[in-house]
């Protein structure tokens, strides 16, 4: 068996049953396992994925979050067991690889990149603008549709 | 040298337990080893085992080696299917284990799984050649300040030695020179994993020598199975093991009275 071979499957006996996935600017939700003495239990770190580095086994993710007005910044492997899942909770629709630009942001925007805009929530959207509007007609009131 | 193998480093990677604490491991392809001869005390004076690590083309071997193989029952002249050649299995590199601790004859394969994982073990290996190298990087002086006015003076070493008295550079002072390349020993490494399939140990930690080197691994001298070390060592373990199970019975237990003495207050 060839070198690379054999770390592929040593490595691979490793990886996550399913693979968490997600993209640069997602903003997730990363389920850890925290040990307490001796009781164990899930702690939630949610933020914005600013960036992805390594490969295979050694693939880790940062997530960046504002907790109580100061950025917190957390590296995660990706197929480390302590990970337990990623939810993803939005779609980013970034233009770089690292979002390290995300660290001198203050407000909304440092917190928030742009939805991305796939298909399925164009679709969404014009679903959600179009409902909002026929409730707003239903409702008599001339606002503006969303 | 109790046990041992010959192998082959084959690069890095990690491996996380059940509570997700990464090991860094060094991947070492050990086997099959085969012995070649067993020297005994009342024959050679001493008792040892040879063994033979990687597969050569005889053409590759000195007339010497090669003789000294078939002496030792290695088949020269094995043929393939279509009547070519093979190379001659496990003995492209051949060392000798002094007082081995395994009962072997001429003619044995040994592969990775006589070892077993939680063992330590000691790797022995050539280190990546430095070439000349100066005292920062060969001995981690400091150097001089690389900026603040400084002028030439940035890897240097400062002084060596006194004066008149005594009037010469004292032995052994740390000096430019070559560094690398030379036999060292990573001691009480712990082995991670065992492959039998694969041929392969894992090794916690770094081994000496590039990727493609070849080591040799063999049982460590200090923390050894058969040391009191390692017996220590597993002992204590196995207390602490049993002190944390009593520890959680216990506050399971309490848990529990807890629970029945708030169910008899409703």
């Amino acid at each position: 068996m060839n070198k690379a071979a054999l770390f592929d499957k040593i490595e691979s006996e490793q990886f996550r049953k399913e693979p968490a996935k997600f993209n640069v600017g997602d903003s997730v939700r990363v389920h850890t396992k925290v040990v307490e003495g001796d009781k164990e239990r899930i702690q939630v770190f949610a933020g914005v994925v600013i960036g992805i580095r390594g490969h295979g086994l050694n693939q880790t993710f940062t997530v960046r979050r504002i907790s109580y007005g100061e950025g917190v910044e957390r590296i995660f492997p990706t197929h480390s067991p302590r990970v337990d899942k990623v939810e993803v909770e939005r779609e980013g629709a970034v233009r770089r690889a690292k979002l390290t630009y995300l660290r001198n942001r203050i407000g909304k925007g440092a917190t928030l990149v742009p939805e991305k805009e796939s298909r399925g929530t164009k679709a969404k959207k014009a679903a959600a603008t179009a409902a909002a509007v026929a409730a707003n007609i239903a409702a008599g009131s001339a606002a503006p549709a969303a | 040298m109790p046990l041992g193998l010959i192998g082959l480093k084959l690069g890095h990677t990690r491996v996380y337990d059940r509570n997700g604490v990464a090991t860094p491991v060094t991947v070492v392809l050990a086997g099959p080893n085969r012995v070649i001869q067993v020297k005994s005390q009342d024959k050679d004076g001493y008792s040892a085992v040879q063994l033979g690590f990687g597969d050569q083309k005889i053409g590759r071997l000195t007339k010497a080696t090669v003789g000294h193989l078939t002496k030792h029952g290695v088949k020269a002249d094995a043929k393939g299917e279509n009547g070519e050649q093979l190379k001659l299995a496990s003995v492209k590199k051949i060392k000798e284990f002094r007082d081995f601790s395994k009962e072997v004859k001429t003619g044995d394969f040994l592969n990775v799984d006589i070892f077993s994982v939680g063992e330590f073990v000691d790797c022995i290996g050539v280190t990546k050649g430095r070439g000349f190298e100066g005292v920062v990087g060969r001995w981690s002086f400091r150097g001089g300040d690389m900026t603040h006015g400084a002028k030439g003076w940035h890897r240097r070493s400062g002084a060596i030695g006194c004066r008149l008295f005594p009037g010469h550079v004292n032995k052994g002072m740390k000096m430019p020179g070559h560094m690398g390349q030379v036999r060292r020993t990573g001691q009480n490494l712990e082995i991670v994993q065992v492959r039998k399939e694969d041929g392969v140990i894992l090794i916690k930690g770094s081994c000496p020598g590039s990727e493609g080197d070849y080591i040799i691994v063999r049982e460590s001298k200090k923390l050894g199975v058969s040391t009191k070390r390692f017996a220590d060592l597993l002992a204590r373990r196995k207390q602490a093991a049993e002190e944390a199970e009593r520890a959680r019975k216990e506050a399971a237990a309490k848990k529990d009275e807890r629970k029945t003495a708030s169910a008899k207050k409703k």
